[in-house]
């Protein structure tokens, strides 16, 4: 193919467009390989859309999404996680009922047929892959809490743990500090940095000092369209993105 | 051993509410009943299929079907059909104009067997239908609605509508189906006579160990990765499909299994009741299945079992009554239910049968109503 890259994505003339409204319109953006690269921009901006577009819950108009040089937009949703692409909710999207330690087996990259499923066995693999996961996101001694009764910055921590067990290539994060303490943010943001090693991280964030701590490159979305693509500093002291968004 | 105490009984508690039920009604209920009223215990049995289907379906898979009348009616109708063919050898039909056809296809003025009647000639295939057919038209439905994502009440509204269309393809076909009044006279299997005390007896216990391998197999699937997984695309469907799963495959094959294990009890309920008819095909018995299924509890396999029991039991009882009654008394019941105790009789044994067991002397006995105890109580707890 004529058109392959060595970005890990490669988003290329991305439109879409809600009866007429174009919540992306013809949008450029690269990730490279090991990249911790944050998307801000005001409400309604597109920022959660394009991740939509990203992992198939919402189908592109026009364009192209290009994920290690394969074309994304014409799979469905399990066949981009199975490429290697995981994504985290805005809101913590975890199974309540079920406890931390299925919750991460759930997510555990086999069986994942109907047949598979029926067979899956709790291997001593399985297990110690499961608690690898339970230390890096500080849960090791939740394994059998139910995740209901989890924080909420646990259940956030708890989402991208379910992640990371894919080992996906491409990590997507919706807001991972939405409404959390002050202490668990700078956890977090200590945990986006050790687990962006090896992959690319893909993050949506509001809150400006988080933004500045993890971020290697900052994109500003304003309506659909890329306004300033570079380092903190650099969308910082962009003119158009004060006037838009960080205000003067 | 552990993997069949575990995986198959669902642990201590699982294992002796199985042991309980196996009990009641392999011993308890054949010694103390006359055939007559162990015949009956048979038949509400025979719903107890798709009331245990419906807990895979319902309780833990979240898709609620408002037709498993149909499946419970396609096996019973396929049973059906091989019995009355039986029924009308050459021999036996000799006065009709066509002899060798059943009865209703004569009066039709039909003269040859349909096709689709041909393979309940045999055994064999009769039995390979009933488990097959059911499932594959599950699966045509499940794939069709599944795969496009149609799900919550839309299902279950479409899944009446079939009850509905099926229910009045039988009654207008008479001459092929036996109509409004259904396939009656059966009587013998392979020569041998289903009306006798005999037959009924071993019917029973055909019939009860059946349920209770249907159990066993049920526990299996629910304590595997994919009884997880099911309640996951119940609470959070999204979240399973963007872990990597295809989930309509997974609601589809366990909308197919419900499918077969409904079948199973409508051809069980045709050789013990000896007929087969529209009635036990459409709207009304496909929501009284849900209705038994939400009473017993519809997070446990068990509870379903007593919940078919009770609410027939109930029906006999005051239907002989007060016919009038019953079916407002069901549907109060059936509402009270809905609201004050979610997770029905198992829930309520779940919540208080320790006052019951603390008391007795062996300290904790075993459970009546057995049901994964854990999924229950998490369930409590998140609604709580």
């Amino acid at each position: 193919m004529d058109s392959n890259t060595d970005f890990t994505l490669a988003i290329e003339d991305l439109t879409v467009s809600f009866d007429g409204f174009k919540a992306v319109d013809s949008l450029n953006f690269y990730l490279d390989e090991n990249e911790l690269h944050v998307v801000i921009g005001p409400n309604g901006a597109g920022k959660t859309t394009v991740l939509d577009l990203i992992c198939g819950k919402t189908k592109s108009t026009s364009g192209s999404i290009k994920f290690l040089n394969k074309e994304l937009t014409k799979m469905s949703e399990h066949q981009i996680v199975n490429e290697g692409v995981g994504r985290k909710f805005q809101t913590p999207s975890i199974y309540e009922n079920l406890s931390v330690l299925e919750n991460l087996e759930i997510s555990y990259p086999h069986g994942r047929g109907v047949y598979g499923s029926l067979m899956f066995k709790r291997s001593d693999e399985v297990l110690s892959k499961i608690k690898e996961i339970a230390n890096e996101i500080m849960l090791q001694d939740d394994l059998e809490t139910e995740a209901g009764l989890l924080s909420h910055g646990q259940k956030q921590w708890l989402e991208i743990g379910m992640l990371l067990i894919q080992d996906p290539q491409l990590l997507m994060l919706d807001e991972p500090v939405a409404g959390m303490s002050v202490k668990e943010r700078e956890q977090t943001a200590d945990l986006l940095k050790k687990i962006c090693k090896g992959r690319s991280v893909l993050v949506i964030e509001h809150d400006m000092e988080f933004v500045e701590r993890i971020a290697h490159k900052v994109t500003v979305l304003h309506q659909g369209k890329i306004l300033a693509t570079g380092n903190m500093e650099e969308v910082q002291k962009d003119p158009k993105v004060i006037e838009v968004y960080l205000g003067h | 051993m552990n993997f069949v105490y575990e995986k198959l009984m669902g642990g201590k508690q699982g294992f002796f509410g199985f042991l309980i039920l196996a009990t009641l009604i392999l011993v308890i209920f054949p010694v103390f009943l006359d055939i007559f009223r162990l015949n009956l215990v048979g038949k509400y049995l025979t719903y107890a299929f798709a009331a245990v289907s419906l807990v895979l379906l319902w309780g833990y898979g979240g898709i609620l079907s408002l037709g498993q009348g149909v499946f419970f009616g396609l096996g019973g109708y396929g049973m059906a059909m091989f019995l009355k063919l039986e029924a009308s050898s050459a021999e036996n039909t000799k006065i009709q104009s066509t002899p060798g056809i059943p009865d209703f296809m004569d009066w039709n003025q039909i003269t040859s067997l349909p096709w689709f009647w041909e393979p309940f000639n045999s055994l064999t295939l009769t039995i390979i239908a009933i488990l097959v057919l059911p499932a594959l038209f599950a699966f045509i439905i499940g794939a069709a609605m599944f795969k496009r994502r149609v799900g919550g009440v839309y299902f279950a509204i479409i899944t009446q509508v079939i009850a509905v269309i099926l229910t009045i393809l039988i009654v207008g076909q008479q001459g092929f189906t036996g109509g409004i009044n259904g396939i009656t006279d059966l009587r013998t299997l392979n020569g041998w006579d289903i009306t006798s005390d005999n037959a009924k007896y071993i019917f029973y216990f055909l019939n009860a160990f059946l349920l209770l391998v249907v159990i066993v197999i049920s526990r299996f699937i629910l304590t595997s990765k994919f009884g997880s997984l099911l309640l996951a695309i119940r609470d959070k469907e999204d979240r399973v499909r963007f872990s990597g799963y295809d989930v309509s495959n997974f609601k589809i094959f366990i909308f197919s299994f419900s499918a077969m294990v409904s079948a199973i009890g409508g051809a069980m309920f045709t050789l013990q009741v000896g007929f087969m008819s529209p009635s036990f095909v459409g709207i009304v018995p496909s929501i009284e299945m849900v209705i038994f299924c939400a009473i017993g509890g519809r997070m446990s396999l068990i509870g379903a079992v007593y919940g078919t029991l009770l609410i027939n039991f109930g029906k006999t009882t005051f239907s002989e009554t007060f016919p009038e009654l019953w079916l407002f008394l069901m549907g109060g019941l059936f509402i009270s239910v809905v609201m004050f105790f979610p997770n029905g009789l198992a829930g309520i044994w779940n919540d208080y049968g320790h006052h019951i067991t603390d008391r007795l002397p062996f300290g904790k006995k075993p459970k009546k109503v057995e049901s994964t105890q854990s999924v229950e109580e998490k369930a409590d707890e998140s609604t709580a």
